[in-house]
């Protein structure tokens, strides 16, 4: 690791004003960024830590939305059991160490392909509140590890509107424990949205035919002759492409079975 | 009942105290005044011609005190390989040399170009950064089948071939056994891999290399299985350091599986650095390092067959394996896929005829060698599954085909060379369909199958050779060493005792089972007794720990020790006793005269050999300190069955362990927990090489697996829990305890039984033409295989 500025604001205003420096960069859990800098792959002359900025953390629930702060760790969030899918998800990311250290902010600023959280914010239709705007979860993602954020800019909290009925499922990587392939299924009066992670070289997407599928009927049957075309997956050690489109196809059923 | 003491009791693991309070001593624990850090450059590329290396600006950085290269080493011994083989036609095997920091040419991603010697770790990293390497990229040698091709790329530019060595086994056998296939009834071929693993101890190497000016004397502090061993390869071998002047230290040390036993370029480094800097030089291996430098598992690849007469009896077994070296030779790399992989290829089964080919190629890769089991899991892996495929080719019950081929009268001489002292493989096969409730399976399968699961059952026998090894043997079969241990038993003047043992503990808890032999011994309390073990200075000599060894021969050679001390104990009490040294007996820690009511305790005598006041001096010296010397007769033949059940996912492909059993036979057992807890571990591991472990290089030879978010280690939710089953005990013949081993079974017996049952799995939901996967037998492979 290389030596680097470490500054611990006590709110958004001054962390925004810390981040304005050239060189600068925000720290939120560092479950990624803390590694890449100890393997010398990053090297922020300034880290800016969000940890302790009271008003980005904690879960709150205000007429039928739950807004999360940015600054708040996965197992905050699994604690606070906001709605069935967020609780199971949050509660699965990692291990106990990464789930006290990692924070949902930190999770959809990084847009790992394979991390679980932009499953659940997609799949809810999530708005993503930063220091400057709110981005509709639809606008945000713009593929691995790219999304709507300007340099600089902070997500404060997230606001999920709470499903009638939610489930995420999760198929391991063997190896790191990130999804394979997760899948976010949420119910809403107005139709059923799905959001998957780790299967496509394009970070997270909807699985719009299953959507459309799922709201006429929400049931596994009523996905049973679709077909997700395996040629965007991710190829690599743990799978195929079309063993993705697979795991895709199953876990959507799973998670609309269970479903509460 | 259970004894509490002595051999045979489950006394608790004492050194588990300080290793679960945090008070291990560890190599990375020790820091020596002074002490300087090195940090390897590590070539990015598999191989490349090392035009230049230009340190200079480097060498101005602050707090870099030396940067070394390959041309500091130019009159240095490379690292030595201690086995030779010989090959079919009689020749010995290529053996390429191994330059402690690179010369000429870089032949894998890890391989140490420079050597930053710095006041503290990061200064030497940063240094690293500012040295100019002029490397021209060769073509990368990966894949064994590409590399044994005419006209190849050479690894070795100085050898003929990529071929270390082309080994027939038995190969008087080999027209014999051609005939026997010609003849046969029935024929089942399989071609398969066994993938290279990372061995990953949970504690990465360290090397702390001291010189002391005042005496001339080097210590090296190194985490290793054989610190003996180490100070014979690194003094007399590289640096050329007499043993009087050469300390080898391996403190506490977490973890082995082999990748600890081999003698390492590091170790050599930093011995050789701290006298050259006249300051002691440490290095610690990150894990990324340890994934590019530590010596790798396994990496065969085999095709075997089975001949079989009309009655399915095992008429001829024949086999082609690739074996893969690396880049270059580890210590006992040439040894594994041959001797400690051809002999056992015999398994359980009384077949008349084998022969084993196995060429050893090199690759740009990291070395291979020893691994947990070492040979042995290659050679019942392809034998198991090889039975079980016959089985179901044959239409016969796999349980039944094998119980018809095992060998049932001992000894038995194998067509492979060894001869199996003892065994009993009906009785562990008995004990296992017990103890896995075979009976109760089918409703078990229909269970799952309800559930949408697939269910399968895949059984295994394992026979391993251990106690390594006769040293007039393994010279013959080119071992440059001899594998014999060494004790002393020191007994102090109020009756403790400590004995210095040439076997080293990294996770095995001989710090409570050797005090139980003696204290057994003695009739004393085992609180009395401790071990001694990992430093050269302090122990007579050693081969260290490997192969299932410790207890076996380490062990024998404490129990003779020990025999020495009681046979001049009783020579003191007959003196003190004033009887005739025929007339005493000693039992329960008590000296008596046998029909008396005479008797001295134990420490009235061990006072009185260094207080001798009242003592024979004319016949007998003072003192009660014996060392014995134990080189074994004859390997020792652990055996046992092993059963397991797992659920196979039909849409994921994934495979859960639901069950699974071990039935072994280790001979004598000294403390049953111990083993069993040997057993688990091993099973662990071989859960860890079916379904998830796989270190896998692409075509350039860069490691795809080279960390923890690729490389996936088994963990506590991986396996289910054990039964395991020791008491099916056939006693070796021909060690004094009795004993075989215990620490590789688990490791060996336990992938074909996981792949079995996959396979079994997937026949009972219709997917037939599923007939082999290789391993890890991941969720993707699974679902393949299905859907393929």
């Amino acid at each position: 690791m290389y030596n680097f500025e470490f500054v611990k604001p006590l709110s958004v205003a001054d962390a925004v004003s810390a981040l304005s420096d050239d060189g600068a960069q925000a720290l939120g859990g560092g479950q990624t960024l803390i590694p890449t800098m100890k393997q010398r792959l990053a090297s922020p002359d300034i880290l800016v830590s969000l940890a302790n900025i009271v008003e980005m953390r904690g879960v709150k629930h205000f007429s039928g939305n739950v807004t999360i702060g940015g600054a708040t760790t996965h197992e905050a969030v699994a604690a606070a059991d906001a709605f069935a899918g967020l609780t199971t998800l949050a509660g699965n990311i990692g291990d106990p160490a990464v789930r006290n250290r990692g924070t949902i902010g930190g999770s959809l600023a990084n847009n790992d392909p394979a991390a679980c959280y932009p499953a659940a914010a997609l799949a809810t239709g999530a708005t993503i509140t930063t220091n400057s705007r709110d981005i509709a979860a639809d606008d945000y993602f713009q593929g691995m590890f790219t999304t709507a954020l300007e340099e600089g800019e902070i997500i404060t909290s997230v606001t999920m509107p709470i499903p009638e009925a939610s489930n995420y499922q999760k198929f391991d990587q063997p190896a790191s424990r990130f999804a394979l392939v997760g899948v976010f299924v949420a119910k809403y009066a107005e139709g059923v949205r799905v959001a998957v992670t780790g299967a496509s070289e394009d970070g997270v997407f909807r699985w719009s035919e299953a959507e459309v599928a799922l709201s006429a009927n929400f049931s596994a049957d009523a996905i049973a002759n679709l077909s997700l075309d395996a040629s965007g997956m991710i190829k690599d050690l743990h799978g195929s492409k079309e063993y993705r489109a697979n795991l895709v196809k199953v876990l959507t059923g799973r998670a609309v079975g269970l479903a509460s | 009942m259970p004894k509490d003491s002595g051999i045979g009791a489950s006394s608790k693991r004492r050194e588990d105290v300080r290793f679960l309070t945090g008070a291990g001593q560890y190599t990375d624990d020790i820091n020596i005044h002074g002490q300087a850090y090195v940090h390897f450059l590590r070539s990015s590329i598999a191989h490349g011609r090392l035009n230049g290396v230009d340190t200079s600006t480097a060498e101005t950085m602050p707090g870099v005190v030396r940067i070394f290269t390959g041309s500091d080493f130019e009159g240095v011994g490379g690292l030595p390989c201690g086995w030779q083989v010989t090959d079919r036609h009689g020749e010995p095997m290529q053996e390429p040399a191994h330059p402690v920091l690179a010369q000429g040419k870089v032949r894998h991603v890890g391989d140490p170009i420079a050597a930053i010697i710095a006041d503290s770790p990061s200064q030497a990293i940063d240094a690293a950064e500012a040295i100019v390497v002029d490397l021209e990229e060769l073509p990368a040698v990966v894949d064994m089948k590409e590399a044994v091709k005419n006209g190849a790329t050479k690894v070795h530019d100085d050898l003929t071939s990529n071929l270390c060595y082309d080994w027939g086994f038995v190969e008087e056998n080999k027209d014999a056994v051609g005939e026997a296939f010609e003849q046969a009834a029935h024929v089942t071929t399989l071609e398969l891999v066994n993938q290279r693993l990372v061995a990953n101890p949970m504690e990465p190497r360290v090397a702390i290399g001291n010189y002391n000016r005042a005496n001339d004397e080097s210590t090296l502090y190194t985490t290793s299985q054989n610190p003996h061993v180490i100070r014979l390869l690194m003094g007399a071998f590289v640096l050329g350091i007499p043993e009087h002047k050469l300390r080898v230290v391996a403190p506490d040390v977490g973890g082995g599986f082999g990748t600890k036993i081999f003698h390492y370029a590091e170790e050599a480094f930093c011995t050789f650095a701290a006298r050259q800097i006249n300051r002691a030089v440490k290095w610690t291996c990150s894990r990324s390092e340890a994934f590019m430098s530590d010596a790798h598992g396994r990496d065969h690849v085999t095709k075997i067959e089975l001949a079989l007469d009309a009655d399915n009896n095992f008429t001829a077994i024949r086999t082609d394996t690739l074996a893969n070296m690396g880049a270059y030779l580890s210590t006992f790399a040439p040894s594994v896929p041959t001797w400690l992989h051809g002999t056992l290829m015999a398994g359980n089964y009384k077949t008349p005829l084998i022969y084993v080919n196995v060429k050893a190629v090199f690759t740009n890769t990291v070395a291979v060698d020893a691994y947990r089991g070492a040979g042995r899991p290659e050679a019942t892996f392809q034998l198991e599954r090889l039975i079980d495929k016959t089985a179901r080719e044959l239409g016969v019950d796999p349980i039944a085909l094998r119980r018809q081929n095992f060998i049932t009268k001992f000894p038995y001489a194998t067509p492979v060379a060894v001869e199996y002292d003892t065994g009993d493989y009906v009785a562990t096969m008995d004990k296992l369909e017990q103890i896995a409730d075979l009976s109760g399976f089918e409703a078990r399968r229909k269970k799952s199958e309800a559930d949408g699961q697939l269910r399968g059952l895949g059984i295994n026998c394992y026979i391993e050779a251990c106690g390594i090894a006769p040293s007039a043997l393994v010279g013959q079969l080119g071992a440059r060493a001899g594998l014999y241990d060494a004790a002393t038993v020191r007994v102090n003047a109020t009756g403790t005792i400590s004995v210095m043992v040439g076997a080293h503990s990294h996770g095995q808890g001989h710090e409570t089972s050797f005090p139980q032999v003696v204290a057994e011994m003695l009739g004393i309390d085992e609180g009395m007794i401790d071990i001694v073990h990992g430093d050269s200075s302090k122990i007579p000599f050693g081969m260290g720990t490997y192969g299932s060894r410790s207890i076996a021969v380490c062990g024998s050679a404490m129990v003779r020790a020990t025999e020495k001390i009681i046979t001049k104990a009783k020579k003191i009490a007959s003196h003190l006793l004033e009887a005739s040294e025929a007339d005493i007996e000693l039992k329960d820690g008590q000296f008596n005269v046998i029909g008396t009511d005479k008797s001295c305790a134990w420490g009235d005598v061990t006072l009185a050999a260094y207080v001798p006041h009242n003592y024979p001096l004319e016949e007998i010296e003072p003192g009660l300190e014996e060392t014995a010397f134990y080189d074994p007769s004859n390997f020792t033949y652990p055996a046992g069955a092993y059963a397991c059940e797992v659920e196979v996912d039909p849409a994921t492909g994934k495979v859960t362990i639901e069950r699974f059993s071990a039935a072994d036979d280790f001979g004598n057992v000294i403390n049953p927990m111990i083993v069993s807890g040997q057993v688990h571990g091993g099973i662990g591991q071989g859960i860890g090489q079916a379904l998830l472990e796989h270190g896998i290089y692409d075509e350039n030879g860069q490691l795809l697996s080279g960390s923890y978010m690729d490389y996936a280690m088994p963990r506590a939710s991986d396996v289910p829990f054990f039964e395991v089953d020791h008491s099916c005990q056939t006693p070796c013949t021909h060690n004094p305890l009795g004993v075989k081993g215990c620490g590789e079974a688990g490791a060996i017996g336990t992938p074909p039984a996981v792949v079995n049952a996959v396979i079994d799995a997937l026949h009972s939901g219709g997917h037939t033409h599923v007939t082999h996967i290789d391993m890890p037998v991941s969720p993707s492979r699974v679902w393949s295989a299905i859907n393929g």
